[in-house]
């Protein structure tokens, strides 16, 4: 189960600003795409207009070939419910405990018996080793705990789409690997479509099957994460010698 | 410059504009999250405690207080005219018709509006909010229209209780300090207080209510679009300030408009 996603001509501005210049991507099924680029290029943008969380000024987005620009509310539920969503803050219900905010979507979209709720919260809060944490408020989690939570409940509705913005923000470097391989087995285990926003350059390549770049309004797709060396835009040239720095080569270290 | 005046004007016009339309679309949402199923009792249960049941110590305090301290004036301003027997009309309608709806408004403004307010517009930046919309849970029916319901339920009530506990304040100052007597003063509530009265404080209360909860959640869901506001907590410290500010003025104009319309 999974679902393409494509730009076409995308337009996204804010005041005189243009974010998104004529943006034409397509992020495959089963696949993990990484959205990179500087701060301010309108990576979460991208997300957020993926999600339907913000409209386009022009162009289509795609969603299994279906233009979520023009459908309206109920329809965008419909294709909403396709998605998992790992916010960059998390975004849980800071007065919900890790129990409930887990259950959230079983209860509300699913409306599921308690005791089938029960049953499944328990499990995905295995899966991410978040035993006995559910009676605790987000307030009470570490930002790695909390990531997981957040991850537990994106993963809770078995999503055909798994978008992650900034997934490792303010976390340690050990913390970082752990959730990058959380990630990784989890993505294995579901074959979802993914895709990651991320400065965690080179480290988040390890996970791309691809990667866009995003500079001045537009966006580049490099098939192979080591091909973004090759560029010659100079844009790009100038992130990958501020953010990487050296020769990178994908090693998929996770997947041993 | 005239130019730019121009522009500047027209630009406040256009947000002002768009402003009034957010909030009339946010209202229209509201009220039909209030009919989507399925309904969310114990939620709005809960906000009945955090609207009603939370601010009714703080409107007994002050409608017995404002009782008494009408009991005060009333008996000394009809002691002039010789006519301290009139006391429990004057506590009982000034109460009934004006005080009781819009004073508990503006009580409840400052306490549970401002904790709407701040609540919604904190969910709103750190993107709860679009948690729930990318979860596919539609917001209003699980945040606001809650909200919504125990607001109109609850307010009408702590008027009602504001109105009594006051009507009693006013007999303790003016029967049992002053030596008003009391069969005068209970007759007064008794006999000069009919349905229209009571009905103009109802009327109030429900618009009261609907002003106060439209107008906390409102600001907060859309903290992040109200112009200079800023960002993060100072916006939400800056917006629930101004969502008090525009409540508090709103209850004192529907006041006498409603007031104008019904007299």
């Amino acid at each position: 189960m999974s679902v393409e996603l494509e730009f076409i001509d995308v337009v996204k501005r804010f005041g005189d600003q243009t974010v998104l210049d004529h943006v034409n991507v397509t992020f495959a099924p089963g696949q993990t795409t990484v959205i990179a680029g500087g701060s301010g290029q309108g990576k979460s943008v991208a997300i957020k207009l993926l999600l339907g969380l913000m409209a386009p000024d022009a162009g289509q987005i795609l969603i299994d070939g279906v233009d979520i620009v023009k459908i309206n509310k109920k329809e965008l539920n419909k294709v909403r419910a396709q998605f998992g969503v790992l916010f960059q803050g998390v975004a849980l219900l800071d007065s919900m405990t890790v129990f409930d905010n887990v259950a959230l979507p079983l209860r509300e979209r699913l409306r599921l018996p308690e005791e089938e709720v029960k049953v499944r919260v328990e499990e995905g809060l295995a899966q991410f080793d978040l035993q006995g944490e559910g009676d605790k408020f987000p307030a009470q989690l570490s930002g790695g705990m909390k990531k997981r939570v957040g991850l537990a409940r994106a993963m809770m509705l078995d999503p055909a789409v798994v978008l992650f913005d900034e997934p490792t923000t303010g976390l340690d470097p050990q913390i970082t690997m752990d959730i990058y391989k959380l990630f990784f087995d989890t993505q294995k285990q579901h074959g979802f479509t993914s895709i990651i926003v991320s400065h965690d350059i080179p480290k988040v390549f390890n996970l791309a099957d691809r990667v866009v770049v995003l500079s001045r309004g537009k966006m580049a797709t490099f098939e192979q994460p080591e091909d973004i060396q090759h560029s010659t835009d100079p844009h790009i040239m100038q992130f990958v010698q501020e953010t990487m720095g050296q020769v990178y080569s994908s090693s998929h270290e996770f997947s041993s | 410059m005239v130019v730019d005046g121009v522009v500047r004007i027209g630009r406040a016009t256009i947000y002002h504009l768009r402003d009034v339309g957010r909030m009339g679309g946010f209202l229209y949402s509201a009220i039909a999250g209030c009919f989507a199923r399925p309904f969310r009792f114990k939620e709005v249960l809960r906000q009945i405690q955090m609207i009603g049941v939370n601010s009714l110590p703080l409107i007994l305090f002050i409608g017995l207080f404002t009782g008494m301290v009408l009991g005060l004036q009333g008996y000394y301003t009809l002691t002039k005219v010789a006519s301290e027997g009139m006391l429990g009309m004057l506590v009982s309608l000034t109460l009934i018709r004006e005080l009781g709806p819009v004073l508990t408004g503006l009580m409840v403004a400052g306490r549970a509006g401002s904790a709407m307010c701040a609540e919604l517009g904190i969910m709103r930046i750190s993107e709860q909010v679009d948690a729930l919309e990318c979860m596919a849970i539609d917001p209003f029916r699980y945040l606001i229209s809650p909200k919504f319901i125990a607001a109109l339920i609850s307010i009408p009530l702590l008027t009602v209780a504001f109105d009594l506990i006051g009507i009693f304040g006013g007999y303790l100052s003016g029967v049992v300090l002053l030596g008003v007597n009391p069969g005068a003063y209970m007759l007064g509530v008794e006999n000069k207080v009919d349905n229209a009265d009571i009905l103009l404080g109802v009327y109030k209360s429900f618009a009261f209510a609907l002003l106060i909860v439209w107008t906390g959640t409102g600001r907060g869901y859309f903290v992040q679009k109200i112009k200079d506001a800023g960002f993060g907590a100072e916006a939400v410290s800056r917006v629930t300030t101004q969502s008090v500010v525009y409540t508090s003025i709103a209850i004192l104009v529907w006041n006498y408009l409603i007031t104008a319309v019904c007299l």
